[in-house]
């Protein structure tokens, strides 16, 4: 039985706007709406419920993992590294992963580039390469601030850069889908494929964090 | 002259850097989401327009999947796949099979 | 035939404010930075968005700013930039 009152954390109140009451009654509301809709349009064969069990499993089957494997790859392969820069959703493909329609584009970062991406309009995202965008990739307070002081967010999840770098955010807002691949942390090199993905999580990918060791 | 959405740049408090891992229900709607898609039914765009119509007290109130839920339903009840009169019955079905479980 | 424009090039955002579903952020229009390298051409957003088929494509173009000219009160690096993916329809050459 579906928990009526489960929902995401952390609604996107805007400073300044009293939230309208009752706030569980409308929350509780679009609870049953969404129900009610995806109930419906499976009456009406619109699909059928082992279609919405496939789709679920087939999203919850994409994993950052997926992608460490790549920037993985990518550390240990400059040949690799070089074709995964040039074309994304080939060298992707070389992975076994199946980018779908991504017009993927890798950002390198580099002692005096550090890339960080977002989506300010809605919440675009690599979603075929790496997974669902993480609740905070989503909220009011990321795509607000990581464009007018990224360092000031980065900062919050525990990265701090130096000022020589360049701090390049990406506003995913056309068909373009980015994913950032971290630089190697130093005392990794010559690790195994399997070590050096476990280095790398979503967070490093999306840039607001860089791997570490340990 | 901003949408709801068009948030880049706003004042805004700190993020909260811990993820919350998906409810079933949400993926559910995304699930909605991709199949209304692969049926031809509707254009990430169009879900998108709908969203950022939603207005600012709504778009601030419902969380992100709460605001697609919204978007969809209106959108299939505009392009006459549903009607508000099913949806709300339906929702009156599930309140009555709800409550009776938990009686 | 719209503009086309070249990688280095000046651009401003045109600031307009039309309704609909626009995916130029208000944060850059006016703004003026530099195209940095075509994407190719794409379904247009705007009328997808109202159930038409996109058509004419248009070319859509990676474009620079620096952070320093986007925000007057930027805290950051003074070589922070930030990079947007923009239409053709909504670039004009600036002097």
């Amino acid at each position: 039985m579906p928990d009526l009152h489960e929902h995401e954390h952390g609604h996107d109140h805007a400073p300044g706007h009293a939230p309208p009451q009752p706030d569980e009654t409308i929350h509780s509301y679009y609870q049953l709406l969404g129900l009610a809709m995806k109930e419906l349009l499976i009456e009406k064969g619109v699909f059928t419920a082992e279609e919405m069990r496939a789709a679920i499993e087939a999203r919850d089957a994409i994993e950052p993992a997926q992608g460490a494997r790549v920037v993985a790859r990518a550390w240990s392969d400059p040949a690799y590294k070089a074709r995964l820069l040039a074309d994304g959703p080939a060298a992707v493909r070389e992975m076994g992963i199946d980018p779908g329609e991504t017009h993927l584009i890798v950002v390198e970062n580099t002692p005096q580039l550090h890339n960080v991406i977002v989506c300010t309009l809605c919440s675009c995202y690599p979603r075929q390469i790496i997974g669902l965008p993480p609740s905070w990739y989503k909220s009011r307070e990321y795509r607000a601030r990581i464009v007018r002081e990224p360092r000031a967010v980065l900062k919050e999840f525990g990265t701090e850069l130096p000022e020589h770098v360049e701090l390049r955010v990406h506003d995913s807002t056309a068909d373009m889908r980015y994913l950032v691949l971290p630089m190697q942390p130093s005392g990794s090199e010559g690790a195994g494929p399997d070590a050096l993905a476990a280095l790398v999580t979503r967070d490093c990918m999306i840039g607001v964090t860089v791997p570490k060791l340990g | 002259m901003r949408g709801p959405h068009d948030v880049g740049g706003l004042e805004a408090g700190p993020v909260e850097t811990e993820a919350h891992p998906l409810t079933f229900w949400e993926k559910q709607i995304d699930a909605v989401n991709a199949l209304l898609s692969q049926k031809g039914l509707k254009r990430t765009d169009e879900n998108r327009r709908y969203v950022e119509m939603l207005g600012h007290d709504a778009y601030n109130c419902l969380n992100y999947y709460e605001r697609w839920t919204a978007s969809l339903s209106r959108m299939m009840i505009d392009k006459g796949v549903l009607t508000q009169d099913e949806l709300d019955a339906k929702i009156a079905e599930i309140k009555a099979r709800l409550g009776a479980d938990a009686a | 035939m719209a503009e086309r424009f070249s990688p280095g090039e000046t651009v401003r955002i045109r600031e307009a404010y039309p309704p609909g579903h626009i995916r130029t952020p208000v944060y850059v229009r006016g703004k003026v930075g530099v195209v940095t390298r075509p994407f190719g051409r794409f379904r247009n957003p705007e009328t997808l968005a109202i159930g038409r088929d996109g058509y004419p494509e248009k070319m859509l173009y990676e474009v620079r700013f620096l952070q320093k000219d986007l925000w007057p009160d930027y805290r950051g690096s003074g070589s922070d930039t930030l990079l947007l993916d923009i239409y053709e329809h909504w670039l004009e050459r600036a002097s």
